[in-house]
């Protein structure tokens, strides 16, 4: 009897565990909607096409003039930037919100349903929207220019202000989705923690650098790597804003790929840029990833 | 940029219309295969005069065996729709375009049909349109294009009330021009709209310089593939006029972020916000929707001004000549494809372009528009074309993408005082 139990502890586990096979529809979609296309795009990298006929191949001609483009350095600094930036600002205000609205107090809820309200919008939407609202002539600064008495607010045709405005829309955009994150994250917290906490006198600040910060670690890691990635591949709203403007002062990588693509047709040179996106935004994830320790998932309520 | 489609715009109206249905032709070009069911697939521009086309594919389908089927294709993202089509197995038998570069990439790969014996045997076709706009859809000397549109020239456009107020006269001369900023800028009136967030408006303006300095000649040699004639003293002189023109104010300050397309740089000229607007004859059909108010009484045309030791022809204009109906080689009712382009030619199709306000190429325009609803600017328009000495397909059209993208960037970059013109000179000399 009490052989076969154990037994039966032992293969009860690989009983439940779903079979390869449960994997295949993921993997199948994978395969043919992300992989293959990077396999396309990487041979397309080695070929001149102008989107017509077939594509010829040119040996590396397309990757040493990737690294002797002007343009294409520019815009991976202008990505980093980007990427800095979006970080920066982004993280210390969805993780404040988050926790703020992870409270169950019914204004709050209230407040953070408003809050998330951007999340259901559209990209297109947002940017139009923002277009619209900050227009020199017909928007915002136009009205408050003449209060102010300054008559020359325009935002996003000026290269010292163009790159900001992307990142604070970005930041509108998506402070919500990340908060989201974060509320979720710190309502997985126990509430024993901060009780005996608040027994051994620590107050609210203490709670929550020693408690709530090192808690949200996972969550903190999975923003990072949305945040990171996403903005590495920021593309529509460039293209509706700014249109990589003024002059190619806010043309980050993903959308100098695209104007190399389909406004310049060289589709060759084209895929050579998306590659390196695709390098890039893995390895960020994998530094990343190493980075914090997520890769291990150690868990974050050891010894609990 | 956008490569630009010049849209022939007829207000946000249109353009709130086009962006909902920009899905349309997407799934109505998917499936439907040309070939076994007799049909022929027509691939159009959509804006204000697509209804001619529309009328025109009725009457054609009444009497044709083989029934064409009419795409309307959003003005925003029309050209990589075209390119998309053209590379797949879904590719129209018909297609608009703009001649030149904008087809020039077709007609290499082998992918449009020949028309010069269709033009050299049918002397009735031929001689219906006009010899200079039909010679502007020539590649390598032969056809590969039936004009089916209005012409569509850049036109110097100004407000007739200001002027009046101010005692003023349209330029005629670069002093005048100066002149005119100089005083407009003293009222508190920026000089002339510019649309900077679209750079193919600023294009108009270089193309105009670059001819009014340097004389055809120099963009025809760009044209043919020399681009040591970037280097040009003319496009020098060009560039510091503009860059003279910016420093002294004539576009304003915040001209970085009016677009075109959103109606902005318009309704600011219509407004009375800007004296002056360079652009394309369509923008008399723009007011006419968005301010008739404006279009009827204040607005005013003129012809780009000549400038001091220029060696262009002051009558010279640049613009859209016409559009084209061009032929998928690979048609599999190429006969029927021939008919239907020569509909472009038929005295309702030209009527029906007149009574939209368009003014056609055809050799018996001139009699047809006292009966457009504008005469007055028709005329004027029709004027301007049959007497120009050249008329020089606009430059994004005209070179090849991969050219014209990196260009636009650059004269951007120049009206935005990001690079110096001699550093613009530079920059377009490597372009290859």
């Amino acid at each position: 009897m009490t052989k076969s139990t154990d037994q039966s502890r032992r293969t009860g586990p690989s009983v439940g565990r779903p079979g390869v096979a449960w994997a295949l529809p993921g993997v199948l979609y994978f395969a043919f909607f992300a992989v293959l296309p990077m396999i396309l795009v990487a041979y397309l990298s080695f070929t001149e096409w102008n989107g017509l006929g077939t594509p010829e191949f040119v040996g590396t001609d397309n990757w040493e003039r990737l690294f002797s483009d002007s343009l294409m350095g520019q815009s991976l600094w202008l990505a980093f930037l980007l990427t800095v930036l979006t970080w920066v600002v982004q993280t210390p205000l969805a993780l404040l919100i988050g926790v703020w609205s992870a409270g169950y107090q019914r204004n709050r809820a209230l407040l953070s349903a408003i809050f998330f309200l951007p999340l259901l919008l559209s990209s297109v939407a947002i940017s139009l929207l923002w277009r619209t609202l900050i227009d020199p002539n017909f928007g915002l600064p136009a009205q408050i220019g003449g209060w102010l008495g300054i008559d020359n607010i325009d935002l996003i045709g000026q290269s010292d202000t163009a790159l900001y405005t992307l990142v604070f829309v970005a930041t509108w955009q998506f402070v919500p989705l990340h908060s989201l994150l974060y509320q979720g994250g710190a309502r997985q917290i126990p509430q024993s923690l901060y009780d005996a906490a608040s027994i051994d006198g620590a107050g609210k600040l203490r709670q929550f650098f020693h408690i709530t910060l090192p808690q949200l670690r996972n969550t903190i890691t999975t923003s990072s790597i949305l945040m990171v990635v996403g903005a590495l591949t920021f593309f529509d709203t460039v293209l509706i804003m700014t249109q990589g403007g003024p002059g190619t002062d806010t043309t980050i990588t993903p959308y100098l790929m695209y104007q190399t693509g389909f406004k310049s047709y060289e589709m060759g040179y084209g895929s050579t840029i998306a590659f390196v996106l695709v390098i890039m935004a893995t390895a960020a994830s994998l530094v990343l990833v190493k980075m914090t320790g997520f890769g291990a998932m150690r868990s974050t309520r050891e010894g609990m | 940029m956008e490569g630009h489609a010049r849209p022939r715009r007829r207000g946000l109206l249109v353009t709130a219309a086009t962006l909902a249905l920009a899905v349309a032709p997407l799934t109505a070009c998917g499936s439907d295969g040309s070939e076994a069911s007799g049909k022929l697939n027509v691939w159009v521009y959509q804006d204000g005069s697509t209804r001619i086309q529309k009328e025109a594919v009725e009457r054609f389908n009444k009497t044709s065996k083989v029934k064409v089927v009419l795409n309307e294709i959003p003005a925003d993202g029309y050209q990589d729709k075209v390119r998309t089509g053209m590379g797949s197995s879904n590719a129209p038998d018909v297609f608009f375009n703009w001649g030149g570069g904008s087809i020039r990439d077709y007609v290499t790969s082998g992918k449009l049909l020949d028309l010069t014996p269709t033009f050299d045997s049918d002397s009735a076709l031929k001689s219906a349109f006009l010899q200079s706009v039909l010679d502007a859809g020539k590649i390598d000397g032969k056809y590969y294009g039936v004009p089916m549109r209005g012409t569509q020239p850049v036109i110097l456009f100004y407000n007739k009330d200001l002027f009046a107020q101010n005692n003023v006269e349209p330029p005629t001369s670069w002093e005048d021009m100066l002149k005119l900023v100089d005083l407009f800028k003293a009222k508190g009136v920026t000089p002339f709209s510019l649309a900077g967030a679209n750079s193919w408006t600023e294009l108009m303006w270089v193309e105009y310089l670059l001819d009014r300095f340097g004389g055809v000649e120099v963009f025809d040699k760009i044209a043919s593939g020399d681009s040591a004639a970037w280097g040009d003293p003319a496009m020098l002189k060009t560039a510091q006029a503009i860059k003279q023109l910016v420093d002294r104010g004539a576009f304003g300050k915040k001209f970085g972020s009016v677009s075109y397309t959103a109606g902005g740089a318009s309704t600011l000229f219509a407004k009375g916000k800007t004296a002056m607007h360079l652009m394309g004859s369509w923008e008399y059909a723009t007011q006419l929707t968005d301010d008739p108010e404006f279009a009827k009484s204040k607005l005013g045309w003129a012809t780009f001004p000549s400038v001091p030791g220029g060696k262009g022809d002051p009558t010279a204009i640049v613009g859209n000549p016409t559009n084209f109906w061009s032929i998928n080689a690979s048609t599999k009712n190429k006969d029927a494809a021939i008919e239907f382009v020569k509909t472009a030619m038929e005295d309702e199709y030209i009527q029906a372009m007149v009574d939209n306000g368009d003014v056609p190429t055809t050799a018996n325009t001139a009699d047809l528009l006292a009966k457009s609803p504008n005469p007055e600017f028709a005329k004027a328009e029709f004027d301007m074309v049959q007497k120009a000495s050249s008329f020089t397909l606009s430059w994004d059209q005209n070179l090849s993408a991969s050219v014209a993208t990196p260009m636009l960037t650059e004269i951007q970059k120049l009206f935005n005082g990001q690079i110096t013109p001699e550093k613009f000179v530079e920059s377009l000399k490597a372009l290859k």
